[in-house]
């Protein structure tokens, strides 16, 4: 198996797909400038990202996950 | 669309357009670019706002205005209620934003400022140091378009500052995480906006239903980035709900951000300017990002523009001051008395409400119910004289 690869390791955050609501507080919040986010689209950039869970934290409806196993590469 | 302006706004929300404005009325080239496919859609917000705020910019409407406002009601933890009224100078409105942005930016676009949507930007161009255009995808084609000045009215997601290299993203401990829903059938006054404290509606945030006629409301709350770790918005959303609204029908859900604490260090850098909540120029106190927004942003595009016409792009760098001395100043007082609210215990709320509703009713202005307050919290006294003073 191949797991996408953060900034400082594998990486393990993780956006439930057609569940996020675009809000932006994710970005607002990361230091890394690590989301990217679009009118109705949003993604890690993996090389930026360290896991610090940031984000996962200030999501209001709980879409962005830790996997603790680690994201896989699709 | 020329093939370059002196002046290129980033986001078209009320900051935006207000900077797009004022810059163009300067009669400079202006050109805002919007990533959503609306201006004013999709609406983030609970939409209360002062009619003071409104009419420094925008002649009131009812086209846009939803709900009259001259009452505050405050509820406690133990759910005691503290109704304040207001005099007419204080009225304040509940918007109909997807109107009111629209038409902010029709005064903009009615004093020669363009305007493309559908256009997300992704990076700047520059000339050694200084900002001196963007990079945007349009139509699936990645594009370059040049300017003198760049203004970042981006909102909460703000990512054109940390590219000229200011550091803007927010302490996820000062984001306030906001889940709202507008439902029907809730019956409330309509001419009342009401704010809920405490531990079960929303630690260290409030709670609020901000009524929109029909018996229509806005019904959302915010907490801390804090508090988020252990528990969502949206979890305490569900509670209230199936509390008191079980039944209510639910018209539409979003969730929001709302960078509550001071205005960045620093908003401006050659070639690049900050406004709005891309700036984190919200009242850290209340939330509200409307009205400052549309000041700051009339403030740095009126400088914008001036800095074009003079042929003196430094004179940007004014605009860190100017913001300052009209409110930064203001909201870092606001800052400390939020800091100092988010400390109290449910049961310091519920004292101070039993206290406050010894007030008789007709009596109860601001002040005093300030004055109450403060005599259970005295350390505050000092930051709120400065509000009032200031
Ligand atoms: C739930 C909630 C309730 C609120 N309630 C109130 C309230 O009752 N009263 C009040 O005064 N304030 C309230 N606020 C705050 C208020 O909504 C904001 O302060 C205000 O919208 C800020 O205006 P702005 O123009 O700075 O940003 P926005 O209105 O967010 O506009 C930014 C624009 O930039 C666009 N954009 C972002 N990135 C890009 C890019 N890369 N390229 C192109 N375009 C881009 C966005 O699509 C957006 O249209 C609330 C906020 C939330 C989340
Ligand atoms: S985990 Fe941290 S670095 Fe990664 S996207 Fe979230 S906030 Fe950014
Ligand atoms: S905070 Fe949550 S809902 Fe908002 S944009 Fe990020 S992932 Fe989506």
């Amino acid at each position: 198996m191949e797991y996408r690869q953060a900034k400082t390791g594998v990486l393990m955050i993780e956006i439930l797909p057609d569940k996020c609501d675009f809000c932006g507080c994710c970005v607002g919040v990361c230091p890394e400038d690590a989301i990217e986010l679009k009118e109705a689209e949003i993604f890690i950039i993996d090389e930026r990202c360290t896991n610090c869970s940031k984000c996962i934290w200030s999501c209001p409806i709980e879409v962005i996950m830790f996997n603790k196993e680690g994201v896989v590469a699709k | 669309m020329k093939e370059e302006y002196d002046i290129i706004v980033v986001g078209a929300g009320p900051a935006g357009s207000m900077a797009a404005r004022f810059a163009a009325e300067k009669g400079v080239s202006v050109l805002m670019l919007e990533k959503d496919r609306d201006v004013g859609y999709p609406v983030r917000c609970g939409e209360a706002i002062s009619k003071a705020g409104v009419e420094e910019f925008i002649d009131s409407n009812e086209l846009w205005i939803k709900a009259h406002i001259n009452k505050f009601s405050f509820i406690a933890p133990d759910e005691t209620e503290v109704l304040l009224q207001f005099d007419s100078e204080q009225e304040g409105y509940v918007l109909e934003r997807r109107i009111f942005d629209y038409e902010l930016a029709k005064t903009a676009v009615n004093t020669g400022a363009q305007i493309l949507t559908r256009t997300y930007v992704n990076g700047l161009l520059f000339d050694d140091d200084k900002v001196a255009g963007v990079k945007y995808e349009h139509n699936g084609e990645q594009k370059e378009l040049k300017a003198k000045i760049v203004i970042a009215a981006d909102g909460v997601e703000s990512r054109v500052g940390r590219w000229a290299g200011l550091k803007t993203h927010i302490d996820f401990r000062d984001m306030e995480c906001c889940t709202q829903i507008t439902a029907a059938n809730i019956n409330v006054d309509p001419n009342t906006l009401y704010f809920y404290f405490g531990e079960e509606f929303a630690p260290e945030g409030y709670f609020w239903i901000f009524p929109k006629g029909d018996n229509i409301a806005n019904i959302g709350l915010g907490v801390s980035g804090m508090i988020g770790k252990k528990k969502s918005a949206q979890s305490f959303l569900n509670s209230f709900m199936e509390k008191y609204y079980p039944q209510a029908p639910i018209l539409t859900t979003i969730a929001g951000g709302v960078p509550s604490a001071v205005t960045l260090d620093k908003i401006s850098a050659p070639g690049i300017a900050l406004v709005g909540d891309a700036a984190r120029q919200v009242n850290p106190l209340s939330g509200g990002g409307i009205a400052s927004g549309m000041i700051g942003a009339s403030i740095a595009g009126r400088i914008a523009g001036e800095a074009i016409k003079m042929n003196k792009l430094d004179h940007l760098l004014t605009y860190d001051k100017a913001w300052h001395d009209r409110l930064g100043r203001r909201h870092e007082t606001f800052n400390r008395i939020k800091e100092g609210i988010f400390n109290f215990s449910d049961e310091k709320f519920n004292i101070i409400a039993h206290s406050i509703n010894k007030i008789p009713f007709e009596k109860r202005t601001l002040g005093r119910v300030f004055r109450t307050a403060l005599i259970k919290q005295p350390s505050l006294i000092i930051d709120i004289a400065k509000v009032f003073v200031i």
